[in-house]
């Protein structure tokens, strides 16, 4: 991405939130710190506020998806808004126009914004680049490129917990190469400004150009975790797998899956996240997953927070 | 404008003196982001109220979200009491056209049903918009169009008033 930046307004403030990638720090902080506020909406009695009355946002979800799409919902329940869930299967033809022949139609209802998923990389870019200019798109997951909204509430958990990001070691395990949520997490991290992020997994399940992130490359899990304050575990993405990468998941969970005796090796008030769906017993083991250093529950709940903040945010800006 | 702006330090003692009567130890004080929330803490401290103090930041119910989005800095609402049934005070620093206190007011009710609620404001600068008064205030204080007055802090806590020329909030 150089210099136009097609996420931004001609003010520069946050038109669709497609990727973290070029994001300047400021609308990244600005999101963490409206989602704080939004937390406490959560608590109360009545869970909602008026911001996004008469506004209708339309889950689009091409591929599937349980909690990302459930959190969206609520969160735009919470913020008043009229939410419509469309799970629509990609056809295999001209699965360009069909998707945004889609989108045409529902502007034609009076769509205020789209929250997309999709398999093809892309996909939310191509639709924010099609609609109306009052009409704003969040992506939430295309293909192996990004999801942003996972990102945010994964620096949003760090900041709960660790405070500032200034001092921080943090490690990525796992599934790199399928990993949208990993990309969006080393964008998120390396903005804030983490001064260390690692990457830990097999060679074939690590993108080959990954340092250009920035990143440290670990092949062994003992030393990649040696002091880190947060551990990210990703999800072993067997559905996105369509050759022999790996010789078993047992093989995986032996060298790569996340013990207490591994986890021994990172700092003792380090948090162990994981952005879910769980594999129990292939990236992570049930005693870590439920265990003291655990903030895999507490991210679902910060997800909700996340995600009222960026809508709030991106329909405020007309 | 052609009289000077009072002392906030001589308004706050004035105000707090005019509600003194009215409040009981149990009576709730909820101040408004920014400075609503350092006069509330000061007239906690002098009404020796029991109850802790609330705060409240109107940004998810302002009425201009629309045109204007949303506020560019917000804090979180802390209400640590039990609003259903409370008595409770709103103050604010400066009243003028009533939306604040209106989006206040829609705010609390989401936290529950308050038995009643009154509004206390250190100036009331008039221009109203909406069918809202308050019941304690410090002075009353009348401005040109488009002059705002505006609560200041200084480092050691000090209160002050300035005037500030600008679009009506």
């Amino acid at each position: 991405m150089t210099g136009y930046n097609p996420q931004l307004n001609a003010n520069g403030e946050l038109q669709h939130l497609l990727t973290i990638e070029g994001l300047p720090p400021e609308i990244v902080l600005h999101i963490l710190d409206t989602a704080h506020s939004f937390l406490s909406v959560g608590e109360r009695e009545i869970k909602k506020v008026p911001l996004l009355r008469g506004k209708a946002i339309f889950n689009l979800f091409f591929e599937a998806s349980t909690r990302t799409r459930t959190t969206f919902e609520i969160a735009a329940k919470r913020l008043s808004a009229d939410v419509i869930n469309l799970n629509v299967g990609t056809s295999s033809q001209s699965k360009g126009e069909t998707l945004l022949d889609t989108v045409a139609n529902l502007s034609a209802m009076h769509a205020d914004m789209f929250v997309v998923r999709h398999s093809q990389s892309g996909a939310a870019h191509l639709i924010a680049r099609h609609v109306a200019p009052y009409i704003h798109v969040i992506n939430a997951g295309d293909g192996r490129h990004a999801h942003p909204t996972q990102g945010l509430l994964d620096m949003f958990t760090i900041r709960h917990y660790k405070k500032d990001f200034a001092s921080l070691r943090v490690a990525i395990v796992g599934d790199v190469l399928h990993s949208r949520v990993a990309r969006s997490q080393i964008h998120a991290l390396t903005t804030l400004g983490v001064p260390e992020v690692r990457v830990i997994g097999p060679r074939t399940l690590l993108p080959t150009n990954v340092s250009e992130l920035g990143v440290h490359v670990f092949h062994d899990m003992a030393a990649g975790l040696k002091d880190v304050d947060v551990v990210i575990m990703l999800r072993l993405q067997n559905e996105r797998m369509n050759g022999a990468l790996l010789p078993s998941a047992q093989e995986f969970f032996k060298y790569y899956g996340l013990t207490p005796e591994k986890l021994a090796s990172a700092k003792p008030d380090a948090i162990v996240m994981h952005p879910g769906p769980m594999n129990r017993g292939i990236e992570i083991e049930s005693s870590v997953a439920d265990g003291r250093q655990s903030v895999i529950l507490p991210q679902v709940t910060f997800g909700i927070a996340v995600r009222m903040a960026v809508m709030a945010i991106l329909a405020g800006n007309a | 404008m052609s009289q000077p702006l009072p002392d906030a330090e001589d308004l706050l003692v004035r105000l707090a003196e005019r509600m003194r009567a009215s409040v009981t130890p149990d009576t709730a004080l909820i101040g408004i982001h920014t400075g609503g929330v350092w006069l509330a803490q000061r007239l906690h401290k002098l009404l020796e109220l029991r109850q802790p103090l609330g705060t409240i930041d109107v940004s998810f119910y302002r009425d201009d979200y629309g045109s204007r989005g949303l506020h560019p800095k917000v804090r979180p609402s802390e209400i640590p009491f039990e609003v259903v049934d409370a008595d409770i005070v709103l103050v604010d620093d400066v009243l003028h056209t009533g939306r604040t206190i209106r989006a206040a007011m829609n705010e609390l009710f989401d936290y529950g049903r308050p038995m009643s609620i009154r509004l206390a404001a250190l100036i009331d600068q008039g221009g109203r918009q909406l069918p809202i008064a308050p019941q304690f205030v410090g002075a009353e204080v009348a401005v040109a169009d488009g002059e705002q007055i505006e609560l200041k802090k200084s480092e050691q806590g000090q209160l002050s008033l300035v005037l500030n020329r600008q679009e009506a909030a």
